[in-house]
């Protein structure tokens, strides 16, 4: 006799788990996590911190780009990183909205009731500013934001936390009564190229951004005092002070270090000049803090098969996890159709959740990394196989059911030598629609810091730079058309061969 | 064999069968017959338990069946429908087979039983290694009949098993079948809506309307002493032109 049907199908999902080896975990040695947004001058801070704890003597990873304020300050205080940098501003306003803190005291008092320190200031501010292509602020004679007010029809094109948050647009709408109609969400990086391109007119800015001087924008000046003093600090876990206090003792050396033109500077080699943040943060130890750092040059190839087996851990795990379980589902689903109403019901609206929302829901429950991002991708594949698995049983003409029910065969046989065979084909057109969708959005992980092929996307966005989105975008297509490949391959092991001939006439 | 008893069946409030006794008599050729929507079909898919009656008691050499033991009952009835009910997946072997494999017989005892049903119902060896797809429609059915006389059954039911074939592979499946049953010995429940098929098979010809069973006899007596006008109806109405012909 031949491999029975659901041999077959253990087969396949073993090799699919066979990719699926997790990274292991760290040594002995206790590591210290550094973290940044996702932002250029975040990386490079970043780096430079990472930097300065490994002079120290101590290991130390950089977690970069992991999207924004609240999912850092949230794996801060959960301990799954130890260090960030942050504004003074952003803790004030953002983090500590609408409790009236005041003052650097407020804020480490604040702080210090959630476990945290900080630094002092590094040395330069980052304030919010509105900008605009100079040629705009010349035509319409604007000089100050409450100059805006006598042109109401200007296009205002915001990043998404400041059109967000408290101390962003619509406070600024209010303190100003600014009357612009015309006004979106855009991504910072992207907001740029709006400017120049002038699909939009103004735009928040960060004082120290590289590209004001690039671009030849102008800053408008906030005569009402609204933008609060962003001034950048290191947001530390308390209990680093006690667990490795030279780590804190590393982090002070950068207090008071770092002008508001270095970082302009700073900014202006990673962003314009493409100088990787790694060198830039360690050229800058080098000459300000006399500091040798090494930097680890990442080869492209290396670069890019570290994010292949960052994505294929994403993919198959959640994955395969979905496989097990929506094919009972769906099998139950079809068996018992009031219950299958509420399965596919369910399934169907975790499909319609934004999956970068689904994503960010996962945070609160399993932390930043790849464990949330591997649950909200097996979520996400799902529906298709539950739909698959429930439309292919039901599908099976009503005499065959009969007939194998006539033979004497109990349910459970039923299902293991008739059913499920005849329906293997949808079953795996199911898996192999939810491959390809697991995919795809195993990019958008790289935001809460699960990594693969999102990454360089996100970097590529960031920077600017269409080669490095392309190694994050090509790879993952690739990926795609070799999931769809594979499972079009084990259709002619799963699917038996009876179920592939065209009927002979 | 089997002792149907004022059996009742309703179908989404559509009576399908209604106070039926019939008694299918062991190694004899019972066809039920009738128009559609008789409830002839029903009839047949009760005995096997696909259907259950609403009231009425069904028996099966002499012990009441239940719920409890239908899947063994099952294996005691061979079943063919009118499209063979073949499994696309599985081979003509793999069809033939798959309940006593199911069943963990001897393998030996199942390969011997493979060929001599070949032989029985001329299916060609051959033809053992495909799939239904790759079969014609009156070899379907050989494989058909092949499964439903694996488990060497006491019972054999059809229901319209020649019915989507074409006239000439219909007369030689005919024959064949009717070959089949002699050599066999089986008790054999077959429903039909053609009136010839009935005469050519039945023992006891039993005639269905709305339910009701109108007359059970022998041809002989369907034709010569009609229970009710409608049978002569029945029976004329399915006279071929041919005959006609003929006997002008």
């Amino acid at each position: 006799m031949k491999p029975s049907f659901s041999m077959r199908c253990l087969l396949s999902i073993l090799a699919l788990a066979l990719y699926a080896s997790p990274s292991p975990a760290g040594g002995a040695e206790p590591e210290i996590t550094i973290s940044s947004k996702k932002f250029t001058e975040s990386v490079i801070i970043g780096d430079m911190t990472a930097g300065l704890v490994r002079n120290a003597g101590y290991r130390a990873v950089h977690r970069k780009e992991l999207g924004g304020t609240r999912i850092l300050w949230d794996a801060l205080r959960r301990g799954e990183i130890d260090v960030y940098p942050e504004y003074t501003g952003t803790i004030a306003e953002e983090i500590f909205a609408n409790r009236g803190i005041r003052g650097e005291n407020g804020i480490r008092k604040a702080l210090t009731s959630h476990g945290v320190r900080m630094t002092a200031s590094l040395g330069f501010n980052n304030n919010y500013a509105i900008g605009m292509r100079k040629e705009t602020c010349e035509q319409l004679d604007i000089q100050r934001i409450s100059d805006l007010r006598k042109h109401p029809g200007l296009v205002l094109g915001f990043s998404n936390e400041f059109m967000a948050r408290a101390d962003g647009w619509p406070g600024l709408r209010a303190r100003y009564d600014l009357p612009q109609k015309d006004v979106f969400g855009v991504d910072h990086d992207l907001a740029y190229r709006g400017l120049a391109d002038g699909s939009i007119d103004a735009t928040d800015l960060y004082t120290t951004d590289a590209e004001i001087a690039y671009y030849g924008l102008c800053t408008l000046e906030d005569e009402l005092r609204y933008f609060p003093v962003y001034s950048a600090v290191l947001l530390f876990r308390a209990d680093l002070e006690t667990r490795s206090p030279g780590v804190v003792k590393a982090l002070t050396e950068l207090e008071g270090k770092i002008t508001e033109s270095d970082m302009i500077r700073m900014n202006g080699l990673a962003k314009i000049e493409k100088v990787p943040e790694t060198r830039v943060a360690a050229n800058f130890l080098a000459e300000r803090l006399r500091l040798k750092t090494d930097v680890r040059a990442e080869t492209a190839a290396g670069r890019i098969w570290k994010r292949t087996k960052e994505h294929l851990v994403l993919v198959s795990l959640s994955l395969s996890a979905a496989i097990l379980i929506s094919i009972p589902l769906g099998i139950a689903a079809a068996k018992r159709p009031r219950y299958g109403q509420v399965i596919l019901g369910v399934a169907g609206i975790i499909q319609t959740i934004p999956s970068l929302a689904l994503l960010v829901f996962m945070i609160p429950l399993l932390g930043i990394g790849s464990p949330p991002a591997v649950v909200a991708l097996f979520l996400y594949s799902l529906l298709p196989i539950i739909r698959n698995t429930h439309a292919g049983l039901n599908g099976i003409p009503p005499e065959l059911r009969e007939s194998a029910e006539a033979l004497g065969l109990p349910p459970g046989a039923r299902l293991r030598l008739v059913e499920l065979p005849m329906a293997s084909r949808d079953i795996l057109a199911g898996v192999k629609t939810s491959a390809v969708i697991n995919v795809g959005t195993a990019t958008l992980g790289a935001l809460i810091g699960a990594g693969g092929y999102g990454q360089p996307i996100l970097t590529g966005i960031r920077l600017d730079d269409v080669g490095l989105i392309l190694q994050g975008a090509v790879p993952s297509a690739v990926l795609a058309l070799l999931a769809q490949g594979l499972f079009e391959l084990a259709e002619r092991v799963v699917v038996p061969k009876g179920l592939r001939l065209k009927p002979v006439e | 064999m089997i002792r149907l008893k004022d059996i009742s069946k309703t179908f989404d409030s559509t009576p399908a069968l209604r106070s039926v006794d019939l008694t299918i008599q062991a190694g004899m050729t019972t066809v039920l017959i009738g128009p559609s929507g008789c409830g002839k079909s029903t009839l047949l898919r009760l005995i096997i338990g696909l259907v259950r009656s609403d009231s009425g008691s069904v028996s099966f050499k002499g012990a009441p069946v239940t719920q409890g033991d239908v899947l063994t009952l099952r294996t005691k009835m061979g079943y063919v429908i009118q499209e063979g009910g073949l499994f696309p997946h599985l081979t003509a072997r793999d069809n033939v087979t798959l309940m006593a494999r199911y069943l963990k017989r001897d393998n030996e005892l199942i390969g011997k039983r493979l060929y001599e049903l070949a032989d029985i119902t001329r299916f060609p060896r051959d033809g053992l290694d495909r799939f239904p797809a790759q079969l014609s429609g009156g070899q379907r059915q050989r494989v058909s009949l092949m499964r439903a006389l694996m488990l060497d059954p006491d019972v054999l039911l059809l229901d319209e098993p020649l019915g989507s074939l074409d006239p000439l592979i219909r007369a030689d499946l005919q024959t064949d079948l009717k070959g089949v049953f002699q050599t066999l010995k089986k008790t054999v429940v077959l429903v039909t809506h053609d009136m010839g098929e009935a005469a050519f098979f039945g023992e006891l010809i039993v005639l269905l309307r709305e339910g009701r069973i109108v007359q059970a006899g022998t041809l002989d007596a369907l034709i010569n002493a009609p229970a009710d006008p409608f049978v002569t109806r029945f029976i004329n109405a399915q006279r071929s032109p041919l005959n006609g012909i003929r006997r002008g």
